[in-house]
């Protein structure tokens, strides 16, 4: 019993990280520090953690996975740094060119693309996809916005159910029950014209979305047939 | 020959211009030496670190084209941290006080400051190029003072450089005395210019033959300008963005038709489609076109315009060109020797509308194809025999497989063969680049038949430290190594140590080489600087399950008789 103890203890940091409530799939963080939770020598400090916290074993595997497959993580969508092999200068270009074409937000747009003129090696990865996939979404009475990856949906339900579990924790304050069917979602094309999601195959509006707006269906007159 | 006189000797040595055979006569003896580095007119220092500017400057007084190159090849894909070194500015002083002579200056990959360019402006009463390609740390103040000072200049290109906008000032500088303006390249400032003194100074020189814009100027200063340089070889446009009235593109369309001898075409910042049918009349006599910043460019677009481009000998394109696009290429441009194709989305697991189906189409198109870049989503075996034994030409052959470690999209198995193909078939080859799923095979192949081969970049590659060996052994032309993500450890490092005084270069990151290793490098040959690049928050992830021992990150290993250089930042570690 005592060795036993012993293990716990040893392992409690690590426990407890696994308890801790995060947003984000489990084996995407980056943070954790790879000592922490060293590989479980015996076999019975591995029986602990399956029987005892079966949530914190999962997530140990999942952890694993994505130390393993550097360059394909669990969500499959990774930046690996410097690659393509493509010039930074080359990729600025592209970023500005995709401020010029959204002209709604262009103010925003150029304030991150001035931010990308400085020669920073250290250029976050994600900003590189941002030139295409990435999509702001914003919602009526939200406090602030979130920005989804375009390609990870395949149509459009996969969306629109990405999208209610994103922003469920916001539509709780104003109703008790907050019904999806009372927003609709809408975004904002190539032009800038505002359109309602759906009428189009989900290949062709997912490459002319600049910006998804979710607003309350009692705005959405005259925008579709529904 | 040393009874002859000097002036002889200088005169037969004048028509060797060739940097390497140059340095060969100057080891025959003493008197040649003299000769050589007293006449020796261009000097060219691939690795500014290999050797101090003082030394450069007092052993060729007499030099009038100076040529630098800075950091590592991988710096251009921010694997090279800021700060890491390769300042301008010791050779601009060293020049300023012992070659005054100067008129050509060229940089690459450098930190440059506006201190250094007035300095450089003010040094040289015979100034006339310079060339920033790659470069950083200056503003358009360090070019106003370029403008204001150089008074004979002819040449001033920046490529591609990160340049601080300080407002339209610096084209004003150019004074109206300065009428000498054969080129004029300033594509990559990012702001405004003053249409009206751009105009002026292109209406005063007459020698104007090439001209790069940057995207602010419209396509009516364009027109405006081009009416004015009948003579105008290379243009790079600028402003072709806008929903224009019909009329500005056609004064655009009449002002290029004057331009007889244009040969080469870029820019194209964003351009709509509505400007391809402006270009068409010059099509015709292009041999070069960059087409590579115009992502709105759908293939029909393109393929619309190079149709036409029966003399092209340079495209670069997007690739929106698509295969389909490519064949257009393959049956139109029969000339064709440079191909690069671009990827428009640099995501790694994304799609690119251009296969291995594009790349033979070109190859059996275009037999003449001698230098190859090109971004697919995949590729296999069968199509790279297929190319090699088409274009065996290649020089130059840079394959980039978007996502690492993708196999034969048919077979999925290695691409080893089809890179075996290229090196056997190509024996002129000198510069290589491989992608995809590859073992130690494909270092084989490489280091039994690549014989030419001068520059070879890995990444993702590789078994085992057997694969790095082959390629040292194998290649006997080596010049510069650069391998990313591969596992090539200590072994593979120390395996040919003598091999790195015969190269520029060694460029390792993400390997499994230990800071043992590189001490022992280090230690072994006294004439390398062996640096080892470690940021402060890769250190922690350090993967401690190679035996315990810390393995480096970045290592950067050059040959230099400068010793350890004194401007290295503190993550930077000269063992």
């Amino acid at each position: 019993m005592e060795a036993a103890v012993g293990y716990v203890s040893g392992d409690a940091d690590s426990l407890l990280m696994a308890t801790e409530l995060r947003l984000g799939l489990p084996g995407t963080d980056d943070q954790k520090p790879k000592t922490t939770f060293s590989p479980p020598a015996t076999p019975r400090g591995k029986k602990r953690t399956a029987d005892a916290f079966e949530d914190s074993a999962a997530a140990e595997e999942a952890h694993k996975e994505a130390d393993d497959v550097e360059a394909a993580p669990p969500v499959a969508k990774a930046q690996v740094v410097g690659w393509p092999p493509v010039r930074s200068y080359r990729k600025s270009c592209f970023q500005a060119a995709a401020a010029t074409k959204s002209k709604a937000n262009k103010k925003a747009e150029d304030a991150t693309s001035s931010n990308k003129t400085t020669p920073s090696a250290a250029a976050p990865a994600a900003t590189s996809a941002n030139g295409g996939s990435f999509v702001k979404v914003s919602m009526d009475g939200a406090p602030y916005l979130r920005k989804i990856d375009m390609r990870m949906y395949k149509g459009y339900r996969e969306l629109r159910e990405a999208l209610e579990a994103m922003f469920v924790c916001f539509s709780g304050a104003d109703t008790a029950a907050s019904n999806p069917s009372e927003y609709a979602i809408t975004y904002e094309d190539k032009d800038g014209d505002l359109m309602l999601v759906g009428d189009v195959p989900f290949d062709m509006f997912s490459g002319t979305c600049k910006k998804l707006r979710i607003i309350k269906r009692s705005e959405a007159t005259g925008l579709g047939s529904k | 020959m040393t009874y002859f006189p000097e002036e002889v000797v200088e005169h037969i040595f004048s028509f060797l211009p060739a940097q390497r055979d140059r340095n060969a006569v100057s080891l025959v003896c003493k008197v040649w030496y003299e000769v050589e580095r007293l006449s020796r007119r261009d000097v060219f220092v691939g690795n500014c670190y290999a050797v101090r500017p003082e030394r450069v400057v007092l052993r060729f007084p007499n030099v009038r084209a100076l040529s630098v190159k800075g950091k590592p090849h991988f710096a251009d894909f921010n694997l090279v941290p800021p700060d890491w070194g390769g300042y301008a500015g010791p050779w601009i002083e060293a020049a300023a006080r012992g070659c005054v002579g100067l008129e050509e200056l060229r940089m690459k990959r450098m930190v440059v400051s506006d201190e250094s360019l007035e300095l450089l402006a003010k040094s040289f009463p015979r100034f006339r190029a310079l060339i920033l390609v790659s470069c950083e740390g200056f503003s358009t103040d360090g070019l106003a003072a370029i403008a204001s000072h150089c008074k004979l200049l002819r040449e001033l290109d920046l490529q591609e450089n990160e340049v601080d906008d300080r407002g339209p000032r610096w084209l004003s500088c150019f004074p109206d005395s300065c009428t000498s303006l054969a080129s004029l390249n300033f594509a990559c400032i990012k702001g405004e210019v003053n249409a009206g003194a751009l105009e002026r100074l292109v209406a005063r020189s007459p020698n104007l033959r090439s001209l790069r814009l940057n995207r602010s100027v419209s396509v009516d200063t364009l027109s405006k300008i081009l009416m004015r340089t009948p003579n105008l070889e290379d243009l790079g446009t600028g402003n072709l963005t806008e929903d224009f009235q019909t009329e500005s593109y056609q004064r655009l369309t009449v002002a290029l038709e004057k331009c007889k001898m244009l040969k080469s075409l870029s820019g194209f910042w964003d351009a709509s489609p509505l400007c391809v049918p402006c270009i068409y009349p010059v099509c015709a006599q292009l041999t070069g076109l960059n087409l590579s910043y115009a992502p709105t460019l759908e293939s029909s677009d393109l393929t619309k315009m190079i149709s036409h481009c029966v003399k092209l000998q340079r495209l670069w394109v997007l690739d929106c060109i698509a295969d389909k696009g490519l064949q257009v290429v393959a049956s139109t441009c029969k000339d064709l020797q440079e191909l690069r194709v671009f990827p428009s989305e640099f995501y790694i697991a994304g799609y690119s509308p251009v296969t291995e189906e594009g790349l033979v189409a070109i190859s059996v198109g275009c037999p003449k194809l001698s230098s190859l870049l090109y971004f697919c989503h995949q590729m296999t075996n069968a199509a790279l025999i297929t190319i090699a034994k088409n274009c065996p030409n290649f020089t130059r052959f840079r394959l980039c497989i978007l996502e690492p470690g993708k196999p034969d999209a048919m077979t999925n198995q290695p691409l080893d063969e089809g890179f075996g193909a290229i090196v056997r078939e190509c024996e002129g080859l000198r510069r290589l680049s491989i992608s995809g799923l590859l073992t130690d095979k494909v270092f084989m192949h490489i280091g039994r038949h690549a014989k030419q081969l001068e520059m070879l970049s890995i990444a993702f590659a590789g078994d085992s430290d057997a694969g790095m060996m082959h390629v040292m052994e194998g290649c006997k032309n080596l010049r510069k190594l650069e391998i990313r993500d591969s596992p090539f450890g200590d072994a593979a490092l120390l395996g040919n140590v003598a091999k790195y005084e015969t190269m520029r270069s060694l460029w390792m990151s993400s390997c499994t080489v230990t800071e043992k290793g590189c001490q022992v490098l280090a230690s072994k040959m006294p004439m390398l600087n062996v640096e080892v690049i470690n940021e402060v928050d890769e250190s922690s992830e350090m993967d401690e399950s190679h035996g315990g021992l810390p393995k480096v990150h970045k290592l950067y290993v050059y040959r230099t008789i400068a010793g350890a250089r004194d401007d290295a930042p503190d993550f930077v570690k000269i063992l």
